[in-house]
C-alpha cells in the first residue's frame, strides 16, 4: 500500500483527487512546514544571542573540557545514536516489522530522556555553581546566562515533546492505532530536534570553551 | 451526461448531531471559519469604541466620557482620560485590530470558509487542528481581554511594544506590570493558533484539490491564502521567540531588550547590556510580513469577486498571482523600513528603501490589471462591486503615501508623524476592510442561505466610501504639517492650530462608525428576514457556487466535483450562457 493510499483513508478524503506537487501524505507535509517553521523560530532565537554576543565587550568563555564540553559531547553522542535508532525504527515499519519498530521506537525515547536527564543535570551543576538567566558568577556579561537557558531550554523543551510523542507512537504502533507514515513523520520531527542540537552544540558550547 | 455519473459518490462523512458538536466545538471548517468570522467581528467592534475614545479625546482633550471612570478608575478620574490612559486604549485598539480582526477575518474567517470548497474538498486536511486553531485563538483574545481588567489596566507601549518601555516592568508605568505581561502571554498563544491555521491552510491547497483543480485553475482567493499562510509559517515563527524573550524579561530578571544604567522613575533598573533594538529586529522581522499577511488576502478575495460582475476575466490572470508571490517573498526583505530613524548606520536605510521601493512594483501591477480590467466592462454594480471598486481607490491612496515613506530622506521628517498613521490605515483598516466588506456581501448567500439587502448594502458603501476619505485624508496634512503620532493631546504652538482638523477627523469617525450600523443591521435582517439564496445567486463560476447555499456538511453532498476550466470564463463567446462554471464539461477553449 502506498504512503498516500494509507493515508487517504484519514478524514474521509477518498475521492480521486489531483495529485499534490509534493507527492508526499498531508501529515509528512505538515510536519515538514512545522519544521520549516520551527527552524525559523530556533534561528531567531539564535539571532538574537549573536546580536547580544557581538554587542558585548565582556562575554564570558566558562566551558571547560571537563566537565562542560565532554558531557556536551557525549549527549551529542546520544543525541546522534537516537537519530540512527530513529531511522532504524523506520525502516523497520517501512517493512513491515512491526515489533522490531516498536524495539527501535522504544530505543530512540529512552535516547531522548537519556539526552534531557544529562541536560537537566548540566543544568543543576551549572545553577549550583551560580549561574542564572540574570547572573553571571564570574562577573561578565549577564546574557550568557539568558541566551544558555533560554536556547538550550527550548531545545529541551522540543526533545521532552519528542520523547512524549515517541512513547504514545510505540505504545500505539503494535496494534495499529498508529501506522508506518506516523511513525515516519515522528521520525522527521526527531531528526529536526536533532540538526537544531547539531547548530546549539557548537554555537552554544564549543564557542563558549576556555 | 447525468450529474450523478459527472459526479461519482464518495463516502460519506457522518453529519455531527448535538448543539456542542455543530456550533462549539465543530471540526467542521465551515463553522470554525464563521466563528472566527464572528471572533472579528467582536473584535472589530471593540476596536471602534476604543478608536471612539481616543477621537473624542483628541479633538476634546478634557471633555469627560461618561462610563469611562467606571472601567478604570485609575486612567481616568472623573471621567477625563489620562494621556497614559490615552496611550493605553490607542494600544489595544491597534493589538486587537491587528491580530483579532486583519489576521482573522479575512484569512482565517473566509479562509476557512472557502479554501477546502474552492479546491473542492470536503473538508481541511486535519479537521481537528484546525478546531484546535479557532479556539487557541479564542484563548489568545480572552488573555488579551483580560488585561482592561487587572490592576494598572492595559500596556501603553502600543501594539509594537518596543523596548525597554516594554519590558522594565511596572515602574515604567501603569499597564506595564501585568497588563504588558498578558499582551505578551497573548500574542504568544495567538502565535501558535496562526501556525497551526497555515498548516491547514497549506496542506489543504497542497494536497485536497479534487480532479481537475490543478494549481492554476485556482481561483485567486485561494492563491492568496495559500501565500498568506505560508508567509505566516515563517513570520508568526519569529514573533513567538520574541514574545517569550520579552516575557523573560519581565519575569526572568533577563536583560534581552534592556541596556545598562537605564533609569526609569527614579530607579536604576538592574539589567545591563540588553539590546532595545534587537526587540525592535525581531518585532519587525514579523511586522512586515505580517501587514501583507493582512493585505494579500484581500487582494485575492476582491481579484476573485471582481470577475463575476465585470462578466469578463480579469486581465494577466498568471502575471496577478506572480505579483501576489512576490510581494509575498519580497516582504521580508524590507523590515528595516520601520527603522529608518532607529539609530541604525545610514547605509541600512539604502538596504531597506530599495527593496520597499521595488515592492510596489508587483502592488502597482496588481492595481493596473483590476483598473485595465474594469476599463470597458460592462460592470454589474452591486454592494460587493462597489467595495471591490472601493478596495482600488483606499490600495491606490494608502500605496501612494507608502511611496513617500518608503525614501529614508522623506521618512526622517514623516516618520511618527500622522502621515504614517494615514498610510496604514488606508491601507490596512480601510482597503483590508472593504475587502471583508466585498467578500461579506458576496459569499454572505452562500453561507448562510440568504442574500443581503442590497438598497441597505449600497447605503452602507457610499456613506463609508466618502467617511473613510474624511477620517484618514486629512492626516496627511497633519503629518505634513509635524503633527507627531501617539500624542495624547495637543498643547503645543505649533500643533494647537491643528486640533480643528483633529475634530472634524473625529466627527467624521463617529459618523463612519455610526454607518456601520447599517451593516450590522444588515447582517441581522439578512438572518431573520432575508430572501432565500439560490445556490449561484451571482452567476459565478467557482465551486463553492456549484453547492448549495449553505453547502451541506460535506460540501458538495457526497459528490466528486470535477473540475475541466479555470475559475474566470465568463463572457465566453460561443458558451451557452455568459459564464461557464469550472465544473461545466462544456468544451471552451480557455488558456488552460
Amino acid at each position: 500500500m502506498s504512503d498516500m493510499e494509507m493515508s487517504a483513508g484519514a478524514g474521509g478524503h477518498a475521492g480521486v483527487m489531483e495529485e499534490s506537487p509534493f507527492a508526499i501524505p498531508s501529515g509528512k507535509l505538515a510536519m515538514w512546514c512545522f519544521v520549516l517553521s520551527d527552524a525559523v523560530t530556533f534561528s531567531a532565537v539564535l539571532f538574537a544571542y549573536g546580536y547580544l554576543r557581538v554587542g558585548s565587550a565582556d562575554w564570558s568563555t566558562p566551558f571547560q573540557f571537563v566537565p562542560s564540553v565532554l558531557n556536551g559531547l557525549v549527549m551529542t553522542f546520544v543525541l546522534l545514536t537516537s537519530g540512527l535508532t530513529m531511522l532504524a525504527a523506520v525502516e523497520a515499519a517501512k517493512a513491515g516489522r512491526t515489533a522490531a519498530g516498536t524495539r527501535w521506537l522504544w530505543a530512540t525515547c529512552a535516547l531522548g530522556a537519556l539526552f534531557a536527564g544529562m541536560h537537566l543535570m548540566e543544568w543543576r551543576h551549572m545553577i549550583e555553581e551560580g549561574w542564572r538567566m540574570f547572573q553571571n558568577p564570574l562577573g561578565g556579561s549577564v546574557h550568557f546566562g539568558a541566551a544558555f537557558f533560554s536556547i538550550t531550554g527550548l531545545h529541551l523543551l522540543h526533545v521532552l515533546g519528542g520523547v512524549v510523542a515517541l512513547a504514545v507512537i510505540a505504545l500505539g504502533f503494535p496494534s495499529g492505532k498508529y501506522n508506518r507514515i506516523d511513525v515516519e513523520i515522528t521520525g522527521i520531527y526527531w531528526h529536526f530536534v536533532d540538526l537544531v542540537w547539531m547548530f546549539v552544540f557548537p554555537l552554544v558550547y564549543l564557542m563558549n570553551a576556555k | 451526461m447525468s450529474e450523478a455519473a459527472a459526479h461519482p459518490p464518495v463516502h460519506h462523512h457522518t453529519a455531527p448531531t448535538g448543539f456542542i458538536r455543530k456550533y462549539v466545538f465543530s471540526v467542521d471548517h465551515k463553522v470554525i471559519g464563521l466563528q472566527y468570522y464572528g471572533l472579528a467581528l467582536l473584535a472589530v467592534f471593540i476596536g471602534m469604541v476604543l478608536s471612539w475614545l481616543m477621537r473624542l479625546h483628541l479633538g476634546w482633550a478634557s471633555l469627560p466620557i461618561p462610563g469611562l471612570e467606571k472601567l478604570s478608575p485609575a486612567g481616568a478620574p472623573g471621567n477625563v482620560m489620562t494621556p497614559e490612559y490615552y496611550l493605553s486604549l490607542m494600544t489595544m485598539h491597534g493589538t486587537i485590530m491587528v491580530f483579532f480582526v486583519l489576521t482573522t477575518a479575512p484569512f482565517a474567517g473566509f479562509g476557512n470558509y472557502f479554501l477546502p470548497i474552492q479546491v473542492g474538498a470536503a473538508d481541511m486536511a486535519f479537521p481537528r487542528m484546525n478546531m484546535m486553531s479557532f479556539w487557541v485563538t479564542f484563548a489568545a483574545f480572552l488573555v488579551l481581554m483580560a488585561a482592561f481588567f487587572v490592576p494598572g489596566g492595559p500596556p501603553l507601549s502600543g501594539w509594537t511594544a518596543y523596548a525597554p518601555l516594554s519590558a522594565v516592568g511596572q515602574e515604567a508605568g501603569p499597564g506595564q506590570g501585568m497588563g504588558q505581561t498578558l499582551w505578551a502571554v497573548s500574542i504568544a498563544i495567538f502565535c501558535v493558533g496562526q501556525l497551526l491555521g497555515s498548516l491547514n491552510f497549506i496542506a489543504t491547497t497542497l494536497d485536497l484539490r479534487t480532479k481537475g483543480m490543478s494549481l492554476a485553475r485556482l481561483p485567486f482567493s485561494t492563491w492568496a491564502w495559500f501565500i498568506t499562510s505560508v508567509i505566516g509559517l515563517l513570520a508568526f515563527a519569529v514573533l513567538l521567540p520574541a514574545c517569550i524573550l520579552l516575557f523573560l524579561d519581565r519575569v526572568a530578571g533577563t536583560s534581552f531588550f534592556i541596556p545598562s544604567g537605564l533609569v526609569v522613575s527614579d530607579r536604576m533598573m538592574p539589567h545591563n547590556g540588553g539590546s532595545p533594538l534587537l526587540w525592535q529586529h525581531l518585532f519587525w522581522f514579523f511586522g512586515h510580513p505580517e501587514v501583507y499577511i493582512a493585505i494579500l488576502p484581500a487582494i485575492g478575495i476582491i481579484s476573485h469577486i471582481l470577475p463575476a460582475f465585470l462578466r469578463k476575466p480579469l486581465l494577466g490572470p498568471r502575471v496577478l498571482i506572480s505579483c501576489i508571490a512576490g510581494i509575498g517573498f519580497l516582504s521580508y526583505m524590507v523590515w528595516g523600513h520601520h527603522m529608518f530613524v532607529s539609530g541604525m548606520n545610514p547605509f541600512s536605510a539604502l538596504l531597506f528603501s530599495v527593496p520597499t521601493l521595488v515592492i510596489t512594483i508587483p502592488a502597482t501591477i496588481a492595481t493596473l490589471l483590476w483598473i485595465g480590467s474594469v476599463y470597458g466592462s460592462r460592470l454589474r454594480f452591486t454592494t460587493a462591486s462597489l467595495f471591490c471598486l472601493g478596495f482600488i481607490s483606499v490600495f491606490i491612496t494608502g500605496g501612494i503615501s507608502g511611496f513617500f515613506l518608503a525614501q529614508p530622506s522623506i521618512d526622517t521628517y514623516l516618520h511618527a508623524t500622522y502621515f504614517v498613521v494615514a498610510h496604514f490605515h488606508f491601507v490596512m483598516a480601510v482597503a483590508a476592510i472593504f475587502g471583508m466588506f466585498a467578500g461579506t456581501y458576496f459569499w454572505m448567500p452562500k453561507m448562510i442561505g440568504r442574500m443581503m439587502n442590497e438598497t441597505l448594502g449600497k447605503i452602507h458603501f457610499w456613506l463609508t466610501f466618502v467617511g473613510v476619505y474624511c477620517i484618514f485624508m486629512p492626516m496627511h496634512y497633519l503629518g505634513l504639517a509635524g503633527n507627531i503620532r501617539r500624542y495624547a493631546a495637543f498643547t503645543d504652538d505649533y500643533l494647537v492650530p491643528l486640533i480643528p482638523t483633529h475634530q472634524f477627523i473625529t466627527i467624521a469617525a463617529l459618523a463612519t462608525g455610526a454607518a456601520q450600523l447599517i451593516f450590522f443591521y444588515n447582517l441581522v435582517w439578512t438572518r431573520f428576514r432575508g430572501p432565500k439564496a439560490a445556490d449561484n445567486p451571482w452567476e459565478a463560476t467557482s465551486l463553492e457556487w456549484s453547492t448549495t447555499s449553505p453547502p451541506p456538511f460535506d460540501n458538495f453532498g457526497g459528490r466528486q466535483m470535477v473540475v475541466h476550466h479555470d475559475a474566470y470564463l465568463y463572457g465566453v463567446e460561443g458558451a451557452a450562457a455568459d459564464y461557464v462554471m469550472q465544473t461545466s464539461p462544456e468544451a471552451v477553449k480557455s488558456p488552460s
